[in-house]
């Protein structure tokens, strides 16, 4: 019997959304995100094993003001997965489930996620000198 | 009536035929990758911007070259099982959906042996 075409869950047109539902999309994005911007490691570790010259067109690439703010935002990206990740893992424990704790520990991962990610940049803006 | 044999059971592979596995693969990459991850990015503060020498030199050192390793192998793995659920999510039309997992499946594992090569290349001196 063929069956008309019903909206399915989540009605994301009648969703109110939220920081719980924002956070678990945005933890999807981010890892597909994460998984493309990966590339950027296999074609910098290739360029390091090619050669001076591979090397330095990746450290251009990369370094330049484009190439930074690729990086910044993987950066960021990487830190919202792992925060958010480690919340998986705590609530993969049976942890966390009643709702103030699943706000608190939203809360806590975009944080330590933003604490982390610009505590990386500032760290390699004065010390790494590039 | 119970027409299950009790082997079903016993075996927890349920209708996917591979029970938690994808699941527990996941989990597991995911653990492995939270100090590698923090290790790597930190580590990268003070060789960003380093010259071709002085970072051919630590990918080089034993430990680094294992834990890069280490790192590609489970970041490959990790995503490869994430952008299969996510495939597997969105694309509705049976022959790509299948057709782009394939696809995926197979960028991974070379961009993941592309990575470990090159470390290895490096830290034997080739």
């Amino acid at each position: 019997m063929p069956t008309k075409q019903r909206p399915l869950s989540p009605h994301i047109q009648v969703y109110r959304p939220q920081i719980t539902s924002a956070m678990s999309i945005c933890h999807r994005i981010s890892g597909v995100a994460l998984a493309i911007g990966t590339l950027l490691l296999t074609y910098w570790l290739v360029a390091a094993a090619a050669g001076p010259e591979a090397y330095a067109g990746a450290q251009s690439l990369l370094g330049g003001f484009f190439g930074k703010l690729i990086l910044f935002g993987f950066t960021a990206a990487l830190f919202y997965h792992l925060c958010n990740g480690i919340r998986h893992l705590m609530w993969d424990t049976g942890f966390g489930f009643d709702m103030p704790t699943v706000y608190r520990s939203g809360y806590a991962v975009m944080i330590a996620a933003g604490v982390l990610t610009v505590l990386v940049w500032l760290l390699a803006l004065i010390l790494g000198g590039s | 009536m119970r027409y299950r044999t009790p082997i079903k059971g016993a075996l927890g592979l349920g209708s996917a035929k591979d029970g938690v596995h994808h699941w527990w693969m996941q989990r597991l990459t995911a653990i492995a990758l939270v100090p590698l991850v923090l290790w790597f990015s930190f580590s990268l503060i003070s060789y960003a911007g380093a010259d071709y020498e002085v970072v051919r030199e630590w990918i080089a050192s034993p430990l680094v070259a294992v834990l890069l390793v280490v790192l590609l192998a489970s970041v490959f793995f990790h995503a490869q099982l994430g952008l299969q659920v996510v495939l597997e999510d969105y694309i509705h039309l049976e022959w790509l959906r299948i057709a782009s997992i394939v696809l995926m499946k197979f960028a991974t594992v070379l961009l993941a042996l592309a990575g470990i090569l090159a470390v290895l290349r490096i830290a034997l001196g080739a």
